[in-house]
């Protein structure tokens, strides 16, 4: 199926901003509609921008009006660093519901989405000490979730695979990316890395993978313009111990953290303004890795390998200080986007402009005329 | 050390076609993708199993040749010592005396995953969890030799008084793992193991305390410290390598027949057996061999 007509939610996320900027840049992608709390932090040329919280009604009178084919959904929140675990549960599996329910279409109507593409997490598989070294798609978690994110997570795809099962019509993609690096993204372990010191579990040097931002942008694209029903891990090839990371990072790694009784000491920790969420607790000392061959044989090629991911990570944190004060280049100001995008005094690109239908101009005339016969009765419904 | 055991796993490994999508080792790496240095590891080869391999333990091999040069293999020993050093010593052997030295993956008990310090430095030698997704990856995907011990903690925990005994091989895990791979199983008979470091009897308390699997008294442990489990009596050392079991030719999916998979496994017990008690019988002296 080709995607046009594409509703992006997370839209202020790195992915979801940089996504639409991917879509754009697709001449047979007729609308992109990004939706979020928060306006876009990426500058973007034709999408349309609804500020809206995940509300369930509201969203499918976006998807039913502007009559939506594919939802990307990069919403979910995959660490708690960034907010609560109240606010992180009420967007993950609340908003979750509200946005397939949107997708599910109302009563008995047929719903016009043909495609969901929904970024899931790695977490769902957990860190534990039986794991696998390398997850695949197919394999089960062993363990129940240990905290709220991971809960949420398991939660969120449990009702995208019922999604799944009840609209056999509709092509649903779950990826499931393992933890994003790179200078936008914001995770607890981009904060650790950020560290001067690098702390570690003593006597554990866990296998982490990572996948680059570009490359959560990217297989995000892949999924809108390939068909791919299922579920795909989304992670950058090779895993590195952590040891290895650091030392990539050409910082001191500090074992300071007990192998016993970890639970106690990061309180303590966070107190010293070092905060590791409880999600990563467990994978400090076990690790995961990924099986990403289902993704790559699916044609997709990522850009970055996880060391250069951490290379790319070290290169920006070079130069972090010396941006630190300055603003990004670009800001989201709704009334300048909307005067850009529609004031007639705005000169465009003929070529690029848009022109009306000979419909279009026959009910202007219409319109037109019957503002000369009698200016106050213009019938409700006609174009303005 | 472990066999690994069936599980959800099993049923859900990679699909055959894509054994070119392995991710390349990029050059710049220290490390591989199951955590093994290369050079943590030649620094252990050239000192301890250097040493133990030719002088302390004087090992003789037999039978190097039925150990494949090219393509996966799942190698089966006998285990024992309360540290066991059989897994090094048939690494080192292959390494010694193969035509073609392959590097051998051991594949542990996943316990430890989870100890501090070892969770830390067995993988770096190249040791490997024991679980049946990670063994398929190592013989199928990868082509590598893999070792298992099927007896487990049982094999390493058992005392002096039960030795050259084998225990139970486990629930056939391991020749499931080798069948779905379709690789030949290569069974081992190691003598020495047993007497280079018996154990006495085991302190449950300690066990408890330490969180140990299992907490031996040997004629060196604990009464001279934690470093003294690698101190081991000079036992002389004789690995056999036995012809290796086919398990391409067993039909379609020969892992679905348990009846099968339990007869492999108690044929392959019974040889191992065999062949340590013609070796035990030939046997002059425990320390001179």
């Amino acid at each position: 199926m080709r995607s046009r007509r594409i509703l992006v939610t997370g839209l202020s996320t790195y992915w979801g901003g940089r996504l639409a900027q991917t879509l754009e840049a697709d001449d047979e992608v007729d609308a992109i509609i990004g939706i979020d709390r928060r306006p876009p932090k990426v500058e973007l040329e034709r999408t349309e921008f609804v500020q809206v919280a995940d509300h369930h009604t509201l969203i499918r009178r976006i998807v039913q009006g502007a009559e939506i084919d594919t939802v990307v959904d990069t919403r979910l929140v995959i660490d708690s660093i960034t907010t609560t675990p109240r606010k992180a549960h009420e967007n993950n599996v609340i908003g979750t519901m509200n946005i397939l329910a949107a997708c599910g279409g109302a009563g008995g109507d047929r719903s016009s989405v043909r495609k969901v593409v929904f970024r899931s997490s790695a977490a769902w598989y957990g860190s534990e000490q039986d794991d696998p070294a390398f997850f695949t798609e197919d394999m089960t978690r062993r363990h129940p979730p240990r905290t709220p994110i991971e809960r949420d997570i398991v939660e969120a795809e449990s009702a995208v695979r019922d999604f799944a099962a009840r609209h056999p019509e509709t092509t649903v993609t779950v990826l499931r990316f393992a933890h994003g690096l790179g200078p936008d993204v914001r995770t607890g372990f981009s904060e650790l890395l950020a560290l001067p010191v690098v702390p570690m579990i003593l006597g554990f040097d866990p296998r982490l993978q990572f996948v680059h931002e570009d490359d959560i942008a990217g297989a995000l694209a892949h999924a809108v313009t390939h068909d791919l029903p299922g579920i795909y891990n989304v992670a950058a090839d090779g895993v590195l111990a952590l040891s290895e990371v650091i030392g990539l990072l050409r910082k001191p790694a500090a074992p300071i953290l007990p192998p016993w009784g970890t639970g106690l000491v990061l309180p303590v920790l966070q107190r010293l303004g070092v905060r590791i969420p409880p999600e990563m607790r467990n994978e400090l000392r076990f690790g995961r890795g990924l099986d990403n061959r289902r993704l790559k044989a699916s044609g997709y090629r990522l850009r970055y390998t996880t060391r250069e991911t951490i290379e790319r990570l070290r290169e920006h944190q070079r130069l972090a200080p010396l941006l630190r004060d300055a603003a990004g280049p670009y800001r989201y100001e709704r009334e300048v986007e909307d005067f850009l995008r529609w004031s007639p005094s705005v000169r465009r690109d003929p070529d690029a402009d848009w022109r009306p239908t000979p419909e279009q101009i026959a009910q202007l005339r219409r319109t037109l005329d019957a503002l000369e016969r009698d200016p106050r009765r213009i019938e409700p419904g006609e174009p303005s | 050390m472990a066999q690994p055991t069936p599980d959800h796993g099993a049923s859900a490994l990679a699909p055959a076609d894509r054994r070119d999508l392995l991710p390349a080792l990029e050059p710049e790496r220290q490390l591989d993708d199951w955590g093994f240095s290369e050079r943590v590891d030649r620094v252990f080869d050239r000192t301890i199993y250097e040493f133990y391999y030719r002088v302390w333990f004087r090992c003789e091999v037999e039978g190097i040749e039925h150990v494949p040069s090219a393509g996966g293999a799942l190698l089966v020993s006998n285990h024992a010592g309360a540290l066991p050093p059989d897994a090094a010593m048939i690494t080192k052997a292959i390494r010694e005396e193969h035509p073609h030295p392959r590097p051998v993956r051991p594949l542990v008990e996943n316990f430890f995953k989870g100890y501090p310090g070892f969770s830390m430095l067995l993988p770096k030698i190249g040791c490997v969890p024991a679980h049946p997704a990670n063994a398929h990856r190592l013989l199928h995907d990868e082509g590598q030799l893999a070792l298992v011990f099927p007896e487990g903690r049982k094999g390493s925990e058992k005392l002096y008084k039960d030795r050259y005994r084998l225990r139970r091989f486990g629930r056939g895990g391991f020749v499931e793992t080798a069948m779905r791979a379709r690789v030949p199983i290569v069974p081992v008979a190691v003598v020495g193991a047993e007497e280079a470091q018996p154990i006495f009897a085991h302190v449950g308390v300690f066990q408890k305390l330490t969180r140990l699997i299992y907490f031996p008294i040997t004629p060196t442990f604990p009464h001279l410290g934690p470093l003294a489990l690698l101190a081991f009596l000079p036992a002389k050392f004789r690995i056999r390598f036995l012809p290796p079991v086919r398990t391409d030719a067993m039909g379609d999916e020969p892992w679905e027949d348990s009846g099968l998979v339990q007869e492999v496994a108690h044929e392959i017990r019974a040889r191992i057996q065999e062949e340590l008690f013609d070796m035990l019988a030939r046997r002059e002296s425990v320390w001179l061999g």
